[in-house]
């Protein structure tokens, strides 16, 4: 195998993990505090959608990125609103979110159908990318760089801030929060958001970046990918980076092996490896402890009525 | 992979529409009106296959006018799901039924039985019934000219080939773009690599790149989205639209596209359920019926190119071209059709083998 394509075949697997890795954080963040979003998919394809039509309209692929967050992170508070305020069931609230962020997204797009934009560009100047190595090192979408950045300040947030602390104890224990004086409803209120936000992020990197175009369920259910991947890193920072560039790998390498021409295995099996090594990796993981559960946030999917 | 479509609230109002079916009482001879409607699998958004067919189906509301009232349910997965859609769509009261995938025809044969005054036809499928008929486009005809120009544009003699899901409708066009592309360079080879999806932009990105990155130059896919060509574009390859003219996606990589017209099949379709003279059809119509157009070729394609690709589209429109005349021999090299001998129709639709020059 010659450097060259090794180098292709990693910069394949930043690709394919960077947008599942960034919804996932946004999720983790949400599940910390106790709110389980099913909507990332719905979230996702808003928005991708939006980041598309703001590139089109102004010509600006960064533009479409901010406002594909503030699209989404929009789309959630409607989540938060009839899940926090009202009460509503989290579960069906989540999957009505992404039933309805299908529709609309599908609905805003029909006029963007068809046609293409630039994509976001490099952050580092090619230059610096031609040589393959180097290339590996600086030759990603800005992207790819963001998702790790956001990953290490995600891990730095709920570890070793206060509030981080205050978000995960919400997170475990509602009631008792509530008690000495935290505000539930207004850090779940900002940990959706914060999700919200994310799932619009890693939307737009399928809309500007992996293929600059709009097209109905342009996401193909990389949503709920995301929100395996929670569970499959047993709510941890660091393993959800491994998983979601285990992911990552694991997509990109199913293809490359086919693209090789590496016939022994049938290609079916092929498409099912990355839903085998979930089933390994959780596997794994609940045979090291007792119980995979007890890594749940405790009051996660659970409504916050205050009492007193 | 989990997917929620609007199907799922589509359910309630054709269970209304159901209701108020009832009271349409079947007439053997001829209708005032026809309630026609249709199953995608894809999004109609998807600017490929289910796109092709959605243009159809308005190409039917403009020519027949209120004489025809249609309907239709996209994203509809292959197999069970598609016999439940089916079967609403059937109750509420439509005429006939078009199933346009593959993986709708054991679906469709089933609800076919069980309403046998419901019309129903086949998209790309084998079997029929007798209210059940088939119609295809010979879509390898312009595979076989996808196959001249990858062959005459290709340094490295390898094409790189994002598919679906390996039915006969699928091998049939690896093999014709294959069999083309060795008339022109007997070195060619074709890379294949299994998405096993009709619609999944990023995966189709992601195996297009995994082609590319593996040594090949041209990049045809059997999938529906335009994610590939981008692909190809980026890298700066060649490649081709799927079902409708791409261009506007990669102006540089899109050399031409089979572009699908179901337009005027469903017009002749249901003007036969007007007039009572409907019959299941077995339909295949192929370039000279113009149910398969090449989108106008890539300005930038080299004029040699050009006159080669244009004089396969001619000579198969006289009839005097099929890419499948023998000598054909299969992957192992073994001669499967002798000089002279043209596949027939009947084999070509469960076709199930490769020919030579086909990795998979």
């Amino acid at each position: 195998m010659t450097t060259t394509l090794l180098i292709s075949i990693l910069m394949s697997v930043a690709g394919a993990a960077t947008p599942l890795l960034i919804a996932a954080l946004g999720e983790l963040v949400a599940e910390k505090s106790g709110v389980l979003n099913l909507g990332v998919e719905g979230m996702m394809l808003i928005g991708a959608v939006t980041a598309f039509a703001v590139a089109v309209t102004t010509g600006s692929p960064v533009l479409g990125c901010i406002a594909a967050m503030a699209a989404a992170a929009a789309s959630s508070l409607i989540f938060g609103y009839l899940t926090l305020s009202l009460t509503a069931n989290q579960v069906a609230t989540g999957l009505a979110l992404t039933i309805f962020g299908t529709g609309v997204s599908a609905l805003a797009g029909a006029p963007y159908v068809g046609i293409t934009t630039q994509t976001l560009g490099l952050l580092f100047p090619p230059s610096l990318a031609t040589d393959p190595i180097w290339r590996l090192v600086f030759g990603h979408s800005p992207l790819v760089y963001i998702g790790l950045l956001l990953t290490l300040g995600v891990w730095w947030f709920l570890k070793h801030s206060r509030a981080g602390l205050i978000l995960r104890a919400i997170g475990e224990s509602d009631m008792a929060a509530h008690s000495i004086g935290y505000p539930v409803l207004t850090v779940r209120y900002l940990a959706v958001l914060f999700g919200g936000a994310m799932a619009g992020l890693a939307g737009s990197y399928y809309s500007l970046v992996l293929t600059p175009m709009w097209a109905e369920r342009l996401t193909a259910g990389r949503g709920w990918i995301a929100i395996a991947l929670v569970v499959f890193a047993s709510w941890r920072t660091g393993r959800l980076v491994l998983g979601a560039y285990l992911f990552g790998a694991v997509i990109t390498l199913e293809l490359q092996a086919k693209a090789a021409g590496f016939s022994f295995f049938a290609p079916e099996f092929l498409s099912s490896l990355p839903y085998l090594a979930t089933i390994v990796v959780l596997a794994l993981i609940s045979a090291g402890r007792r119980n995979a559960r007890l890594a749940a946030p405790a009051c996660l999917g659970r409504p916050f009525r205050a009492t007193a | 992979m989990f997917q929620i479509t609007r199907r799922r609230l589509l359910t309630g109002t054709a269970s209304l529409a159901a209701l108020s079916g009832l009271g349409v009482a079947a007439r053997a001879q001829g209708k005032d009106k026809v309630k026609a409607a249709f199953i995608y699998v894809g999004p109609v958004g998807d600017y490929g296959y289910s796109f092709a067919h959605d243009q159809g189906r308005k190409f039917l509301e403009e020519k027949l006018g209120d004489k025809v009232e249609t309907s239709f349910v996209e994203s509809v997965a292959e197999g069970p799901d598609a016999e439940r859609v089916l079967r609403q769509l059937a109750q509420a009261g439509n005429d006939i039924i078009f199933a346009t995938s593959f993986g709708f025809m054991n679906p469709t044969l089933k609800v076919a039985k069980q309403f046998p005054n419901v019309k129903f036809e086949h998209a790309t499928g084998y079997q029929t019934a007798p209210n059940m008929g088939i119609y295809n486009s010979r879509f390898y005809e312009g595979r076989a000219v996808l196959g001249t120009i990858a062959a005459m544009m290709s340094k490295t003699g390898k094409g790189g080939y994002v598919a679906s899901f390996p039915i006969p409708e699928v091998v049939m066009g690896i093999n014709a773009f294959t069999l083309a592309a060795r008339k022109i360079n007997p070195k060619f080879e074709t890379q294949v690599v299994w998405v096993n999806s009709w619609y999944d932009p990023a995966k189709e990105a992601d195996a297009a790149k995994a082609l590319l990155d593996q040594g090949a130059d041209v990049i045809t896919q059997h999938t529906d989205s335009p994610a590939p060509l981008q692909a190809a574009e980026q890298r700066g390859a060649i490649a081709f639209g799927q079902a409708w003219d791409m261009q506007s996606f990669a102006p540089n990589a899109h050399m031409t596209a089979i572009v699908d017209h179901w337009g005027p099949h469903y017009v002749q379709s249901v003007q036969a359920v007007l007039d009572g003279t409907w019959k299941p059809g077995d339909v295949w119509g192929g370039m000279k019926e113009d149910f398969v157009e090449m989108s106008p070729f890539n300005p930038k394609m080299p004029e040699d190119v050009k006159a080669a690709a244009q004089k396969i589209v001619d000579e198969t429109k006289a009839g005097t071209y099929s890419v499948f005349t023998g000598p054909i021999n299969d992957q192992s090299g073994t001669e499967k059709i002798a000089a002279g001998q043209v596949i027939p129709d009947a084999d070509l639709l469960k076709m199930n083998w490769y020919v030579e020059g086909v990795k998979s």
